[in-house]
């Protein structure tokens, strides 16, 4: 039975952006400060979550049509490659290599190859909680 | 190449990671996981190459100095390993392609063997003890895959018992990897072997070596912490048990070996003395079980036992002979297991039961998969010309030696038992009158066992060629016996 859930629905359109901007704030700033991929991931799934309780499962689905197994696979690669690029240079496995570069509106950034590292842990986070979620969800 | 030591790691786990792609196309998959692997095969037979000729091979990941980054070795011991490993796992992969079936095939079967073999090798390479902690729990959790998949009743009854020992176990290897950090304060093995010695605290470390001897012994199954074992072991299809019996109990080995002749060697004469007590209890709980049981999987699962404290009591005497044996007793017994589970699962599934006494006859319809049994079943006792026999000569030789007179005859007559369980296995499915089999078909049959016969065959190879695999044995062993070798190769400069 669905009863009239229209307020938690309202919230829920405005507070998935805040959230998502949040996780995407915290995955830029691990570097500095706390934070990093694994929560920005868990932060984001939390908003997909949240996007599931106010609507439903396939709602979702149809809103953000992605394979999360595919997901948490482009995860894996992203950070296997990121790691495994230090080979093709000659130097040990994991070898981060960093610049500065001066943006237009940023001005000087820090350009770091741990970020893509995270990038894939943020990928596989997100797509591990959400797999786990749909699946236990789904199952009837 | 600087990265060699990772190689042989990064294959499976790179093929892995594109295999979760395409999960439904088995063609494809197959294709992949057996190309994956003979890669893997040929990059650690280079690792071998280069270990020989070159030395112990150290990495540490991230240019960082030794102590502070994770570091990667690759002596001999462990670049023998790996090596036996991918072989195993790439028998294992071409042996599934009959046995294990298709809506397994297409739930993530071959990306699980894969990432088996990632932890496995990594276990095997790793020179760093908390780095050792993530491996192994990656192999646990592609095994946690492979043990439930399917979901028979069995299966999920027995992969609750196995998740819920390793998880224990695993907790108690997190608070060992803390005792040792907070006495020593470094993680890393080569730093851990230079940082030991000067502690004058004797009784704490011994405390934590008993510790790392509980949680390996979890991971290992030595005497009293076997328990989970023959039951976890029964459940998954041969396959995964192949794979399982060969590998996952051999890293416990290698990692009690690894920290018993690196670092915990300040009080031999109690822990090594322990040791060495605790491995005979093991054969002896073995020996007890492989003759009790009429079930072909429970007999060579308790051979599985047998065999890790065979190995544990050449590596606790601390002698060349010993050391030695333990090595090549580790290398022969991975392959051999394997051998005996791909064998035991044809007979098995050619007569649709794994008790004894329901079989008979077979050698009359299939004389070829008589033969190479009975081969392996002597390979196992440790008959002359097979592989069994120079290992076992080196272990019992090292305990005279030792002055370990009582053990070395004890393992001696283990092998009469060990030879009468498997034999027994001969006497009742190959002999006798012949029973009603279920009908396969003949290129089914073949391809299950044509892998089969040749993991056998390199079993006779390891056996009849041992006088051109002694010289690595040996290798491998003296850097076990001088730690120094190690850390040099670590720390170095």
């Amino acid at each position: 039975m669905r009863s009239n859930d229209v307020i938690i629905q309202t919230a829920t359109k405005a507070v998935v952006f805040i959230i998502l901007l949040f996780a995407i704030y915290i995955f830029f700033a691990g570097h500095y400060s706390p934070g990093g991929g694994f929560v920005g991931g868990l932060l984001a799934a939390g908003a997909l979550v949240l996007l599931m309780l106010a609507f439903d499962i396939e709602t979702v689905n149809r809103i953000i049509p992605v394979d999360y197994v595919q997901i948490a696979a482009a995860g894996l690669l992203i950070s296997l490659g990121t790691a495994a690029a230090s080979i093709l240079f000659g130097v040990p496995f994991f070898t981060h290599a960093h610049t500065y570069v001066y943006l237009p509106l940023l001005g000087k950034t820090s350009f770091h190859s741990a970020t893509l590292f995270d990038l894939g842990v943020f990928l596989v986070v997100v797509g591990v909680t959400m797999i786990i979620i749909q699946t236990i969800g789904e199952d009837e | 190449m600087i990265n060699l030591p990772l190689i042989p790691l990064l294959i499976p786990m790179l093929f892995a990671v594109i295999l979760l792609f395409f999960p439904k196309r088995i063609i494809l998959q197959r294709a992949v996981a057996t190309g994956a692997l003979a890669l893997t095969v040929l990059a650690s037979f280079w690792l071998i190459y280069e270990v020989y000729t070159g030395g112990i091979l150290a990495v540490t990941l991230g240019s960082w100095p030794a102590p502070f980054g994770i570091t990667l070795v690759s002596d001999l011991f462990s670049a023998l390993l790996v090596s036996t490993s991918s072989i195993i796992t790439l028998f294992v992969v071409l042996y599934s392609f009959e046995s294990i079936r298709k809506e397994r095939e297409k739930f993530y079967y071959y990306p699980g063997v894969l990432f088996l073999l990632t932890g496995v090798n990594g276990a095997f390479t790793t020179g760093d003890i908390f780095n050792l902690f993530v491996f192994v729990e990656v192999l646990l959790m592609a095994s946690y895959l492979l043990i439930v998949l399917g979901g028979e009743k069995a299966q999920l009854r027995e992969s609750i018992k196995y998740i819920l020992v390793n998880v224990i176990s695993s907790a108690l290897f997190v608070s060992a990897v803390a005792y040792l950090y907070s006495v020593t304060g470094t993680l890393s093995m080569a730093d851990l072997a230079v940082k030991i010695p000067q502690i004058e605290a004797v009784g704490i470390l011994t405390v934590i070596a008993v510790l790392f001897l509980v949680v390996f012994g979890f991971k290992g199954a030595i005497f009293p912490l076997y328990f989970w074992l023959p039951g976890s072991y029964h459940a998954p299809p041969m396959p995964v048990l192949a794979l399982f019996g060969a590998l996952l109990t051999k890293v416990g080995v290698y990692a009690i070996i690894r920290t018993y002749t690196l670092f915990f060697t300040m009080n031999t004469g109690y822990t090594h003395e322990l040791l060495s007590i605790v491995a005979l209890l093991t054969i002896a709980a073995g020996c007890i079980g492989a003759l009790a049981y009429f079930d072909v999987k429970k007999i060579i699962v308790y051979n599985i036992i047998i065999a890790v404290g065979v190995i544990l009591f050449g590596a606790a005497q601390l002698t060349e002979a010993g050391i030695d044996g333990a090595i090549f007793y580790l290398i022969h017994d991975m392959m051999i297991k394997a051998a005996l589970f791909f064998l035991v699962g044809i007979v098995a599934i050619l007569f649709g039961t794994s008790d004894l006494r329901k079989m008979g006859g077979l050698m009359k319809t299939r004389p070829a998969l008589g033969w190479f049994y009975l081969i392996a079943a002597f390979g196992l006792a440790g008959i002359p010309p097979l592989s069994g026999f120079p290992g076992k000569l080196l272990i019992v030789q090292g305990g005279f030696e030792d002055l370990k007179l009582w053990g070395s005859l004890f393992v001696l007559a283990s092998s009469l038992l060990v030879l009468m369980s498997v034999i027994r296995i001969f006497l009742y499915a190959f002999w006798g009158d012949p029973v009603e089999t279920v009908k396969i078909k003949e290129p089914v049959f073949r391809r299950m066992f044509y892998p089969a016969a040749g993991m056998v065959i390199l079993t006779i190879v390891l056996g009849a060629g041992a006088e051109w695999f002694m010289p690595l044995i040996s290798g491998a062993g003296e850097v076990l016996l001088n730690p120094s070798f190690y850390i040099d190769a670590v720390l170095k400069e």
